[in-house]
């Protein structure tokens, strides 16, 4: 992937870097919303990261002036304002996804991950999702495993949706409040991995293989098990 | 603009203030109007009259009583229609000629004039007369006078006439009042409505200015002066906290990315691995609070009502029990849901929302295991009221003041996770609903009350 991020603060931008190289990314760097407009307007890059307040021209303005021109590329905006309509500004201003500062390395990668392939996703209309032996199916709302058919409730029916949809990403707490919850809010205590536990206790409780995986301080993931070598 | 208002605002009682003075002063120059016109024309009657028995005495002088009778007989004969009285009798009172038919019987006043009702012999009606008695040298009495009709027909128009001068001047003094406090009232409504605009939280808005630059808009223009400053100092405000927010954020991140980076040399589950994640999760708690306060001090400082939209409050209750029935059941609570009316309120829907996961938080917290929270959202003419019920241990009732306050715990409760700050945020997103948030005891637990004003939902 060809990345550009744009961000003043150079310790951020060199963590991103280099944390995001390591993830096997081109990286190119922009200090300032002058460079970065340059950049983001003459280069073809798969997703672009931009931070708010930076010196010269702001983060949304370039969001605005690239969308202007008609590239569509993905964007993430990065900023310490996180109120509800700093947010929305954002993404009215065309951003794709919105993380407040500070974020956990692993939410910016989800997330990343979710807008590009968000982008080059054909947008063609699927109605049966599958993960190994896992089928949902979108139009009569049943899901089976195995051919065992699997009763859902309709959040957990959403729930189980947005991981499949997300297979082998990493989806983290923020994403599903955001995306099956629909709200904005920060809940003091985990009620996401109750959900998270009942909805594995009904997919993956009665087989070998489990589908539905914790990664550890960042979320989960829906995953193929790996080459039956138990 | 009723009635009531305009009798009891500050204009119309100024009005009616300088209405009485003025009324007074009118009714005083009548008065003296009145007085010198009356004494006037008393004056000029009683000099008739004099000059009447200078002359009648100056007859008898010259020709003697049988000169006053024919003197008198002739100028009644000349003016029979006339208002002058005469009599003139033998000493013993006898009359002799005129046109009374007895002597009056009333005392002379200290002046030496007789006031007297007498009955005309020729109209046979009932007058009023002021007469002069004279005794000429022979011992005969002479009475010369006026009927003082005319004189006080001249006092009844006249009296009338203050009358209804006194009354046309009060009836038009409180139509000038009433329209002179209409016109100051309707622009202090103005620059009151506008207040009260300014106070909901709007401060954009002016005050709109007449143009005159009289003292009302020297008043406006000094009040919008005034929010301008003060608009100037809450910007100032805002970004100080968006500053300290971007300022201090940052070097948290820094932090926790250096940690984030740290952890990836370790195994994982390692001492070194774990210490770097309780320090992450140390300093994302540290982040939690700071941004719960940054969020709190923005409620506070007034919604931005760009962001309220009709939110359907039943169907955040039933998204929020959803979201908490499970951990409930995992905590054997239970959870009920007695009434969820149909409730739509102006609000910002996502602080409605953490308000809410706020209180059920609460109450998970510290409902023991077989507890039971019940929820009732009720919407009636007056009120929408969202309660919340446990059978936690309460909260004493001497500290329901105090639990809104930012990090205030209770004794028994510091043990409890929590940092103190989630009834803090309830209390700024209920003020900024412009609602009330009460507590009372359930015996045991808490019953925690919310409550939105109909009345606001119509603005």
């Amino acid at each position: 992937m060809r990345l550009l991020i744009i961000e003043d603060d150079l310790e951020v931008a060199s963590y991103l870097i280099k944390g995001l190289r390591e993830n096997g990314n081109v990286v190119e760097h922009a200090n300032d919303g002058k460079d970065g407009l340059f950049l983001a307007s003459t280069e073809n890059y798969d997703a672009i990261i931009v931070d708010r307040m930076l010196p010269k021209i702001d983060g949304l303005n370039i969001i605005k002036s690239i969308r202007a021109i008609g590239k569509l590329t993905p964007v993430m905006v990065l900023s310490a304002l996180g109120e509800v309509n700093d947010r929305v500004e954002g993404l009215r201003a065309g951003g794709d996804d919105y993380l407040t500062k500070p974020f956990a390395f692993s939410e910016l990668l989800a997330r990343l991950d979710a807008i590009i392939r968000r982008a080059s996703r054909p947008s063609t209309s699927v109605t049966l999702l599958r993960v190994a032996d896992l089928e949902l199916n979108l139009l009569n709302h049943i899901a089976c495993r195995s051919g065992k058919t699997i009763e859902l409730q309709p959040r957990e029916f959403s729930l189980l949706e947005y991981l499949m949809n997300h297979a082998n990403q990493i989806v983290t707490r923020t994403m599903l409040l955001e995306q099956v919850w629909d709200y904005h809010f920060d809940p003091q205590t985990n009620v996401i991995d109750v959900h998270i536990s009942r909805l594995r206790n009904k997919i993956d409780k009665d087989f070998k293989q489990p589908l539905l995986h914790t990664v550890r301080g960042a979320g989960y993931m829906m995953r193929e098990p790996a080459d039956e070598t138990e | 603009m009723k009635l009531s208002n305009l009798v009891r605002s500050s204009s119309f009682r100024l009005a009616l203030i300088y209405l009485a003075l003025f009324a007074s002063s009118v009714l005083i120059l009548l008065a003296f109007i009145y007085w010198s016109t009356v004494t006037f024309t008393a004056n000029q009657m009683d000099e008739t009259i004099q000059s009447d028995v200078t002359g009648l005495s100056e007859q008898y002088r010259l020709r003697g009583v049988n000169g006053v009778i024919a003197s008198i007989g002739d100028r009644l004969q000349r003016d029979p229609d006339s208002s002058s009285v005469y009599l003139l009798t033998t000493p013993d009172f006898i009359p002799m000629t005129g046109n009374l038919s007895s002597w009056p019987k009333v005392k002379t006043t200290t002046q030496g004039w007789l006031n007297f009702q007498f009955k005309d012999p020729r109209s046979s009606r009932d007058f009023y007369a002021r007469a002069r008695p004279f005794v000429l040298q022979g011992g005969f009495n002479l009475l010369v006078g006026r009927d003082t009709r005319d004189l006080n027909e001249i006092q009844q128009l006249l009296k009338r006439a203050i009358l209804w001068g006194l009354l046309i001047t009060l009836g038009l003094g409180l139509l000038g009042a009433g329209i002179m406090s209409r016109s100051i009232m309707s622009r202090i409504e103005l620059i009151n409505q506008n207040s009260r605009d300014i106070i909901a939280g709007n401060l954009s808005q002016r005050i709109p200015l007449s143009g005159g630059n009289d003292d009302i808009d020297q008043l406006a223009k000094n009040l919008n002066h005034m929010l301008d400053e003060i608009e100037r100092l809450m910007d100032g405000i805002r970004q100080v906290s968006d500053n300290i927010a971007h300022d201090l954020r940052t070097p948290l991140t820094r932090m926790r990315n250096r940690l984030e980076q740290l952890q990836t040399n370790f195994k994982i589950n390692s001492p070194e691995f774990n210490a770097a994640q309780d320090s992450m999760n140390d300093a994302d708690q540290l982040l939690k609070i700071f941004a719960a306060l940054l969020r709190i001090a923005r409620i506070e400082a007034g919604g931005h009502p760009v962001n309220f939209s009709s939110v359907n409050l039943n169907g955040l209750v039933t998204d929020a029990v959803e979201l908490y029935e499970a951990l409930a059941e995992d905590n054997e609570i239970e959870i009920i849901l007695k009434k969820n009316d149909e409730a739509i309120i102006e609000g910002d829907r996502d602080f409605l929302f953490q308000a809410l996961i706020n209180l059920l938080d609460n109450a998970i917290k510290y409902t023991p295991t077989k507890g039971k929270i019940t929820i009732f959202l009720e919407k009636n003419q007056q009120y929408i009221e969202l309660m919340i019920t446990d059978t936690g241990p309460g909260i004493p009732e001497k500290e329901y003041k105090n639990i809104g306050q930012r990090f205030y715990r209770l004794e028994a409760s510091r043990g409890m996770p929590g940092s103190g700050l989630g009834l803090s945020l309830v209390n700024a997103v209920v003020h900024l609903h412009k609602g009330t948030l009460l507590f009372a005891g359930n015996n045991p637990g808490l019953i925690t009350q919310l409550r939105f004003d109909q009345k606001i939902e119509k603005l």
